[in-house]
């Protein structure tokens, strides 16, 4: 019954990324692939802080919450072939450098959050 | 319409990614099952993306199911962060970094193929068709 509970987690996830997509798109005039890029970023937070404690939250339920929330929804939900479109589409608009600093900024930014989510803040001294 | 397209796309699209990853599992350490499915996903949506519905006549919410909500949910990036940092701290600090340059450079790469391929299909058919009128 793994392969429902992704399934059901897949369809999640991509409705919330089409949606999320949608929203950003109708309501600001862009020239960058922003959708893709918040999506990427929040994806990796939500899947690092899923991998260190959603076990400890729901702890009778087993492994299904992760194959829910996480391989599911946050694996559909975050994107790596529109990434690579978006990156390929700039470049092909000779628009090479805000190609480079969507693709760093995607990486940095999506490290740094899966960081966040896997290891917590940085602790302030 | 749309939304069914997309929700179906990603139900299919998610439980292959979980079956290839189930299927393949990881080589020394390295999610060998995510990288493929990366770099197949990229090189599909490259492909599709570009190919005009004059030669592959698909309709808007057919297209968008399987390229937004299938290909879409087929490849990650959360997994590809987390792996990465898994990586990371058990020391496969090289092996890590690896991985990071083959999935984005082999995915753009990959996807630049599937453009390139779509490009190389539209002229055959236009010639095969300019032959035919002739």
């Amino acid at each position: 019954m793994n392969w429902l509970l992704v399934g059901i987690g897949g369809m999640i996830g991509a409705l919330l990324r089409y949606q999320v997509t949608r929203f950003i798109n109708t309501r600001f005039d862009i020239q960058f692939p922003y959708p893709t890029l918040i999506i990427n970023i929040t994806g990796s937070f939500l899947l690092g802080w899923f991998t260190r404690d959603l076990h400890a939250y729901l702890p009778s339920l087993g492994s299904a919450p992760m194959l829910i929330l996480g391989i599911g929804v946050c694996g559909a939900y975050t994107t790596f072939s529109t990434f690579s479109y978006e990156a390929v589409s700039l470049f092909r608009e000779q628009r090479e450098w805000t190609a480079i600093a969507y693709i760093l900024i995607s990486c940095i930014g999506g490290f740094a959050a899966s960081a966040i989510g896997l290891y917590g803040l940085p602790a302030a001294r | 319409m749309a939304y069914i397209a997309v929700a179906i796309g990603g139900f299919l699209g998610a439980i292959l990614r979980y079956g290839v990853s189930e299927w393949l599992g990881t080589l020394n350490g390295l999610n060998i099952a995510t990288l493929i499915s990366n770099w197949s996903g990229c090189f599909v949506l490259g492909w599709l993306n570009t190919i005009s519905g004059q030669f592959l006549p698909l309709s808007p919410n057919v297209r968008l199911g399987i390229g937004t909500g299938f290909i879409g949910a087929f490849t990650t990036f959360s997994t590809f962060t987390i792996d990465a940092w898994k990586l990371y701290q058990n020391g496969q600090v090289l092996t890590s970094l690896g991985y990071i340059l083959l999935s984005v450079v082999g995915g753009l790469i990959w996807s630049y193929f599937g453009y390139l391929l779509a490009k190389l299909h539209m002229h055959w058919l236009e010639r095969g068709r300019g032959g035919m009128a002739r």
